[in-house]
């Protein structure tokens, strides 16, 4: 670990239901990191991630981005965390009104150079004017990465990214994750249940089942040599759930 | 033909002007009473919901018949001399519309998914430009809620003649004309401007589709 880490979770307690309760003791994630949060649906790692925006409130605990906690920063830290989620919800406008809707609120003026930019890394050019209600699925997610995108985030919370995609949509959305990390210094953090896309992402890995954070490592030694049982049989598929 | 075409102009403009002015203020005040509703904890809104529904079914010579003793010189609000003015008639309108405005803004609002507000904020919104997007979203309702009020308050008559008294160049609008010409048996006249008030209708819902389709997204 790292002197002071961009996230650090610490004894954060969230129950969602009588009998689902998500509870993470430790967990830190360092600038520049891809975290893939791995389990089966309902683990907890949507709840996480929520947290992990700020935006929902444990029960207990702290989520300190940038030696703030994200429940009291101020909206310019916050506005520092996006999140994409599985299934987008995109307003009833273009695909150019919907990238730039971030810098919007943010109140920047001069918003086109950057806009154009984003549209141009998701492969979006051509669709700019499009009414998203017209749009496919797969793009209709490259419109929520466009706009995650282009208010360049420090963290990005990405919600099963591509669980509903086609193999070539999930394949551009895993090369736009990886230009942005190399452009410059994104962390990411990835829920996926999809073993392969975290070990084409991810440098670090966190298993999570039952609410409960079960192994965290790096992704060769979390895929390789996993010290917990639980990890063998996810890993191996022995897991019913 | 009697009197009453010289005075179409007259009594059609007043009557815009009633039902106009009740629509922009139980706009202005429904729709953002609307939006909080809509985003209201359940248990608030449930009451509530309750509440603006028991006011869509308001009957207006009920209210007309209240607004009558508040506005009668012995009344709380006697002071004002608004009986028997376009005042009075413009407030028995807006009571009787505004829970259209109410209701209807806060069914199209509740209609847009609550995934779309989490998502919003999670993209840097506050909590007020995440309703706003909200509710710009729900243009189509919203534009609905104003004209269902619309329909309303210039389709309305027990209540305007109660506190309107439909006194002729001062009070006399579409509806009240149309009872009294029927009343005294001239049914064709009667008929003419049953034709203008519908044309009104359809006119003004016209114009309000098409504002709803102009409007930025």
């Amino acid at each position: 670990m790292s002197e002071s880490p961009l996230i650090l979770i610490q004894s954060l307690r969230k129950r969602h239901s009588p009998d689902f309760e998500l509870s993470i003791q430790s967990l830190h994630v360092d600038a520049g990191d891809v975290l893939c949060l791995l389990g089966p649906t309902g683990s907890g790692k949507s709840t996480l991630l929520r947290l992990l925006s700020g935006l929902d409130r444990p029960d207990s605990g702290d989520v300190r981005f940038d030696n703030q906690s994200v429940f009291a920063a101020a909206p310019d830290v916050t506005r520092r965390i996006v999140t994409v989620s599985q299934r987008p919800q995109l307003l009833s406008d273009t695909v150019r009104s919907n990238v730039e809707y971030g810098l919007k609120v943010r109140g920047h003026r001069e918003r086109a150079a950057n806009v154009d930019a984003a549209l141009k890394q998701c492969r979006l050019t051509t669709l700019a004017s499009r009414d998203c209600r017209t749009l496919s699925g797969g793009q209709m997610q490259l419109v929520a990465l466009a706009r995650a995108l282009v208010v360049e985030p420090d963290l990005l919370l990405l919600d099963e990214p591509t669980a509903n995609l086609d193999p070539a949509h999930v394949e551009l959305v895993e090369e736009i994750i990886r230009e942005s990390c190399a452009a410059r210094q994104l962390t990411v953090i990835l829920a996926t249940h999809n073993l392969f896309q975290a070990r084409r992402l991810a440098n670090r890995v966190a298993l999570i089942l039952d609410g409960s954070l079960v192994e965290t490592a790096v992704t060769a030694d979390f895929f390789d040599r996993p010290t917990d049982s639980r990890t063998s049989a996810f890993i191996e598929g022995r897991m019913i759930y | 033909m009697p009197a009453v075409p010289n005075q179409l102009w007259e009594i059609t403009s007043l009557s815009l002007r009633v039902s106009g002015t009740a629509v922009v203020l139980s706009s202005a005040v429904g729709i953002p009473c609307g939006v909080w509703l809509a985003f209201a904890r359940p248990k608030y809104r449930r009451s509530l919901s309750v509440l603006v529904h028991t006011g869509m079914a308001l009957p207006p010579v009920v209210v007309g018949l209240l607004l009558y003793l508040t506005l009668s010189r012995s009344g709380p609000l006697g002071n004002l001399n608004w009986l028997y003015e376009p005042a009075a008639m413009i407030t028995a309108q807006f009571i009787l519309s505004v829970p259209f405005v109410i209701g209807v803004t806060a069914a199209a609002v509740a209609a847009v998914p609550g995934e779309l507000v989490w998502q919003l904020r999670s993209l840097g919104a506050t909590p007020w430009q995440s309703r706003l997007t909200v509710l710009r979203e729900a243009r189509a309702g919203v534009a609905l809620a104003v004209a269902t009020a619309f329909g309303r308050s210039i389709s309305e008559v027990g209540a305007v003649m109660i506190v309107g008294g439909n006194i002729e160049h001062h009070t006399r609008v579409l509806t009240t004309s149309i009872v009294l010409e029927t009343r005294q048996g001239h049914f064709a006249l009667a008929l003419w401007l049953s034709a203008v008030l519908l044309t009104l209708a359809v006119l003004v819902n016209v114009a309000i589709v098409r504002a709803q389709g102009r409007l930025p997204a």
